[in-house]
């Protein structure tokens, strides 16, 4: 490699810390996707016949459906057949503790600052680590396990805890739900599961990583979080990949079920492979993430930063279904490049007295498009409904473009719906005064962008406030000038 | 400190300053005085080196240094400083981390270590005592929500932590009551010495009253047209710049 092509790398390293590759042995299905390849996920693990039946169920159900077209983005044709659907580091049985677990995968979770053997793990945070189709250990199990909260892998909790799986997957996010929920249900590996027994405060964070490695690979997680009546818990998700030429597919379901006055909050960095400066390569990042308030007085609070992934399609969504529930979506969504996002959230207010606000903040620069696209809705039996949206752009230079799609449905004369929105190009007098007064470009932007963001950060734990602005900070690298 | 040669400074094509000559020495305080549009906010924006403000001729030397060869922030740790007239807000942003993230970088830029957090609030408090502003509002965004006199005592503030070698104050006084503008002047009489200087630029004899100039100099279209001692912003008090077109009539 000649001097100038290694400093460049060096340089796109630099700004993607995460692209690195493990070079692992792996067992993966063969690509495509039918009856048998869904048979075999099943098979490698273990599954019960319903849970078999559920996938092909989803399976067929996809078969008739066609991907989403209303999004603001310019969307690829995704070759289905192409993918493989199931990718695993090869060990020769499944690791009965952390310290079981191949050396390589532990070294890959420490160099992305999510240690997991027992000497360094995060003080206070247990985590998941997923990588590619499988969870390769959950920390602090047994801490969890004598305050009553199960914190596994979905795997495991299909295996252990069937009846739970059984009765809430998919009670929230049904498999007909849309293209990409349907295609997870029939496809999914891996994931986490979160059960929080009645009247308990989990006694610390719960984290999932989400690593993709392999190639030609999709991931397709599941999460499922249940808060027993006053439940507490609150779970962090962060995800990365390493940088390749090609797009990888992404297509994750989170469930959120709160019941009487349990309290769910959800935060998530997303850092996937954005692609390179021209729009090559990086992640299709289609999520769906949906918490439902079932029972009065419960609580949801979505909190996301979003800054990797070429396309991002997300609307994390509160089903206000109890009296007196609440919803809260904060998000941070930034585009550089040649990146695309169209996300934002669904509140759909079905209790009486029911609340919602949102807080959404969407940067873009290079030549991205970034558009916000909310739902509230309040039901006819929905009296004294509240919701309050505030939507505020940011743009850094000419190319890039902001949106703002918000949809208002209200069948409740009663309903106060409140909707805010902002669109502002950084200052040159903002930076200009920055620098005047000794910061430079790159340090200038940062703190206006890191300011504008403000009230979504302060949402977040304090270590994944930290890792967000740093984030937003590197991911903005060469944004202006 | 500072010395301007046959400073030519043009703004969207259009010449404004137009040969301009200055010198400051060390601990001086030189007032700039003139009517609207005659180009002293421009020269203050030409020597912070703001973009759009072209130099199109002549030399400023700051401190033994090509001023013009610096960016920004180069010349903002060389010690240089801008008192804005219209202070800009940056919303989100507490003023407090805004302060000290700009005092680390000049002094990183230095070679200086880092002020910590606890020395930094005790200078920062002891400079809000004297300029009688609340504490309360290092934890606001940066002029976000402050009154005009607010904004204009907080660049004071700046003035005061950052201890430039060479401050321009563009119209501080413009907008503040009589109270208002002998706090400032008195933040700003006390950080004068024999190594700091200033150019103070302003519509009115008003604050030369308090801070008393070495010099006071008249810009009119583009360049000095008059200098002399503080009796020359009396006179002006008086009679207004008309005397300028007689003189060069």
């Amino acid at each position: 490699m000649s001097e100038t092509q290694q400093q460049v790398e060096e340089l796109i390293q630099s700004r993607y810390k995460a692209g690195f590759y493990t070079d692992i042995e792996s067992e993966s299905v063969g690509a495509g996707l039918n009856e048998e390849i869904i048979a075999m996920i099943s098979a490698k693990k273990d599954e019960p016949e319903w849970m078999l039946e559920w996938r092909l169920k989803a399976f067929h159900h996809w078969q008739t459906m066609t991907g989403p077209n209303w999004a603001k983005l310019n969307l690829p044709g995704i070759d289905f057949q192409k993918i493989h659907y199931y990718s695993a580091p090869k060990q020769k049985d499944r690791p009965k503790s952390l310290d079981d677990v191949d050396p390589k995968l532990l070294e890959t979770f420490d160099k992305l600052g999510v240690p997991l053997h027992e000497r360094a793990r995060l003080a206070g945070v247990a985590v998941d680590a997923v990588f590619d189709s499988v969870s390769v250990g959950t920390t602090f199990q047994k801490e969890l396990k004598e305050a009553g909260v199960i914190f596994c892998s979905f795997s495991e909790a299909v295996q252990e805890h069937p009846e739970l799986v059984r009765e809430y997957l998919g009670s929230v996010v049904p498999y007909r739900d849309n293209y990409f929920a349907c295609l997870n249900s029939a496809v999914f590996s891996d994931g986490s599961f979160v059960y929080i027994p009645e009247g308990t405060k989990c006694p610390m964070e719960l984290s999932t990583y989400f690593r993709i490695n392999a190639r030609d690979t999709g991931q397709f997680e599941r999460t499922l979080i249940i808060a027993e009546p006053g439940a507490e818990v609150s779970y962090l998700e962060g995800c990365t990949a390493p940088m390749r030429d090609e797009n990888q597919l992404h297509a994750a379901v989170v469930e959120l079920v709160a019941r009487k006055k349990a309290k769910i909050k959800y935060s998530t960095v997303q850092n996937w492979y954005p692609g390179d400066e021209n729009g090559k390569g990086g992640i299709y990042n289609f999520v769906t993430k949906r918490g439902d308030c079932r029972e009065d007085d419960s609580r949801i609070s979505w909190t996301q930063v979003e800054t990797g992934s070429a396309i991002t399609w997300k609307y994390p969504s509160c089903i206000l279904r109890g009296d007196r529930s609440a919803g809260e979506f904060y998000s941070v969504a930034l585009t550089h490049n040649h990146q695309q996002a169209d996300t934002g959230t669904k509140m759909i207010h079905l209790g009486k007295n029911t609340s919602s606000k949102i807080i959404s903040k969407g940067i873009s620069a290079g030549k991205s498009s970034n558009s916000y696209r909310g739902l509230v809705r309040v039901a006819r039996k929905a009296d004294g409904a509240r919701n309050y949206t505030q939507c505020d752009s940011l743009l850094i230079g000419k190319t890039c473009g902001a949106h703002t799609f918000p949809y208002i449905e209200s069948a409740n004369p009663t309903a106060k719906i409140e909707h805010e929105a902002t669109t502002s190009r950084i200052g040159e007098d903002q930076l200009f005064y920055c620098q005047s007064r000794g910061l430079d470009e790159e340090e200038a932007v940062a703190l206006i962008v890191d300011g504008f963001c403000k009230e979504v950060f302060k949402e977040l734990p304090m270590e994944f406030a930290v890792e967000a602005k740093a984030l937003l900070e590197i991911s903005l690298e060469g944004a202006v000038g | 400190m500072l010395n301007i040669k046959n400073l030519h400074v043009a703004v969207g094509g259009e010449e404004i300053i137009k040969g301009l000559d200055l010198e400051v020495g060390p601990g001086e305080l030189h007032a700039i005085m003139g009517p609207n549009g005659s180009g002293k906010s421009t020269l203050g924006y030409a020597l912070a080196g703001r973009d759009g403000y072209e130099v199109t001729d002549g030399s400023v030397e700051f401190d033994g240094r090509d001023l013009l060869e610096l960016e920004v922030e180069q010349r903002a740790a060389a010690g240089l400083f801008l008192a804005l007239q219209y202070p800009v807000e940056i919303p989100g942003v507490n003023n407090a981390y805004f302060l000290r993230a700009a005092l680390n970088a000049q002094r990183k830029a230095r070679g200086e270590e880092e002020v910590d957090s606890m020395a930094f609030l005790k200078t920062v408090r002891e400079q809000l005592k004297a300029l009688k502003m609340d504490e309360a509002l290092l934890k606001r965004a940066v002029n976000e929500g402050f009154s005009g006199g607010e904004k204009k005592r907080n660049e004071i503030v700046q003035l005061a932590v950052l201890q430039p070698k060479l401050a321009i104050l563009d119209e501080t006084d413009s907008g503040l009551d009589i109270d208002a503008l002998k706090l400032v002047a008195e933040g700003v009489n006390r950080l004068r010495d024999e190594n700091r200087s200033f150019i103070v630029i302003t519509h009115y004899q008003r604050l030369l009253e308090y801070l008393v100039p070495d010099r006071v100099h008249v810009l009119s279209d583009g360049r000095i047209a008059e200098s002399g001692d503080r009796s020359l912003a009396q006179r002006l008090e008086r009679e207004g710049y008309a005397f300028l077109d007689t003189a060069e009539a």
